[in-house]
């Protein structure tokens, strides 16, 4: 966490007020939060945020959702659900990490490419073949991140092929995919085409 | 007992030495168990990402097939993010309107799910639905001398638990007793292994890992169970090394295949050689080294 704290004057800033609300299912649940600090005290990756978990929601409930949007912490969240079942206040937060996922995604925001291109490469692959391909999810995420670092699980790699880890398979490119369907249903429920 | 079994990706591919074992422990302890038809990826982590009805969709879309499939039997998962996802969708599917949505998307696939099968980990029921002294009867060779850590990882009781606490499982450890071993409890039993962040932010994810890991390196081997879990812990202890500054090197097995070790099944069945860190000492220990 940076040691330099950042004053911001909330009556010029631009608030979104439904920002906390749009991020629980029945909208209310983050206002329950008494800022206690359990989310973050739990949580196994806090140390490497650069806003903990705590700080985090109480800036959602200020209407900050530019600034959180922009912040490290959902994308250091291993989803592992220590926080949404140590929080006193019963709050889903875990749920919520994966909302505002959805959102950074949706709107394309910079500087985290190596975590958006994660889920994308993985839900191209799933969507293609219904199942997992480790090598050709690997290959793409490394293809529209950085091929350097790659480098740096080659011999893992090779050391997995050997042990029959991971398959070597060709990848089918083209004809329709075995999830295409489902996935362009969801898409169609959910408005998004 | 007759079980429907869903591997997930996992269990197919790089935990395949799970899927083994698993099937060689229940057919020693008299259980039937029957892969699931035509199933595909649960949507692990990343369904929800992408958007809340597909996080709830593709596990649906499995437990549709089960229901198809099951006469009534419960569904075994390996591995714990497709437990958690499958168990997702079963309380989804208790509210009439999300339940209705999920059908929806699930025409085109010609299924409907009604939310009626019992999805279970596969640590629960081998903790659960078969006696201490059964598994004790079937002790051919114990595991005398071995330390075990045992790692329960975070999916596995989080946030459905509905066999064992949260935050401090114990199921493992009458298993780990009644094969013969010894346990070692250690503070992170169930924390989170660190899953996608040793790809995409390596750093955060060896230093979690690592801590996991040292804790547990007092014992002769680690237990786990769940694929994700085992990856993490098996595949990068030299990285793991090289942040921590000291060497990290202890062996990282599945439940099934300590089981199966202690029941005195074949290696053909236990698949030790898959893994990244040689058992090869904790199996000299037991007397089981071979070549």
């Amino acid at each position: 966490m940076s040691s330099d704290s950042e004053v911001i004057n909330l009556t010029e800033i631009r608030r979104d007020t439904a920002f906390a609300e749009s991020l629980t299912p029945v909208g209310h649940e983050l206002k329950r939060c008494i800022q206690c600090g359990t989310c973050t005290a739990s949580c196994p990756s806090a140390a490497f945020m650069d806003v903990t978990p705590r700080q985090m929601w109480r800036m959602a409930n200020l209407g900050l959702a530019d600034q959180v949007l922009h912040t490290k912490t959902m994308w250091l969240c291993t989803v592992c659900y220590e926080c949404q079942v140590s929080c006193p206040r019963g709050i889903p937060l875990t749920e919520a990490i994966a909302r505002l996922k959805q959102m950074a995604i949706q709107e394309r925001i910079k500087g985290f490419k190596e975590s958006t291109a994660f889920y994308r490469a993985f839900s191209d692959v799933m969507r293609r073949y219904g199942k997992m391909r480790e090598m050709e999810f690997m290959v793409r995420y490394f293809m529209s991140t950085n091929l350097l670092s790659a480098t740096g699980f080659a011999g893992m790699g090779l050391k997995m092929l050997q042990r029959g880890k991971v398959k070597p398979e060709m990848p089918q490119l083209g004809g329709e995919g075995r999830l295409d369907k489902l996935f362009d249903r969801v898409a169609e429920l959910e408005g998004r085409r | 007992m007759k079980y429907l079994f869903y591997p997930g990706c996992s269990m197919e591919t790089s935990a395949l030495e799970y899927t083994t074992s698993m099937l060689g422990v229940l057919k020693t302890l008299g259980a039937e168990i029957e892969e699931l038809e035509n199933w595909t990826c649960c949507g692990a982590s990343v369904g929800a990402v992408m958007s809340d009805l597909l996080g709830v969709v593709l596990p649906a879309r499995n437990l549709a097939l089960a229901e198809k499939a099951g006469d009534g039997r419960e569904l075994i998962a390996g591995c714990s993010a497709c437990y958690t996802n499958l168990r997702k969708a079963t309380e989804a599917a208790r509210d009439r309107a999300s339940l209705a949505k999920i059908n929806q998307a699930l025409e085109v696939e010609n299924l409907a799910f009604r939310g009626t099968v019992n999805t279970r980990h596969l640590l629960d029921v081998l903790a659960n639905d078969f006696d201490m002294d059964t598994i004790k009867s079937h002790v051919k060779r114990p595991l005398t001398g071995l330390t075990v850590a045992p790692y329960y990882g975070c999916q596995t009781v989080r946030p459905y638990s509905p066999f064992d606490d949260h935050n401090h499982p114990t199921s493992m450890v009458r298993i780990l007793e009644a094969l013969g071993a010894k346990v070692h409890h250690h503070l992170h039993e169930a924390t989170c292994c660190g899953t996608a962040l040793l790809t995409t932010k390596p750093e955060a994810g060896f230093t979690i890992a690592g801590t996991i890991l040292e804790a547990s390196s007092p014992a002769d081997c680690i237990a786990t169970v769940c694929p994700m879990c085992h990856m993490n812990l098996d595949s990068y202890q030299d990285k793991v090394s090289k942040v921590l500054g000291k060497t990290i090197s202890i062996p990282v097995v599945f439940l099934p295949q300590l089981m199966g070790l202690a029941f005195g099944l074949e290696e053909s069945t236990l698949l030790f050689k898959r893994l990244m860190v040689s058992a090869k000492p904790m199996l000299e220990r037991v007397g089981a080294a071979q070549g």
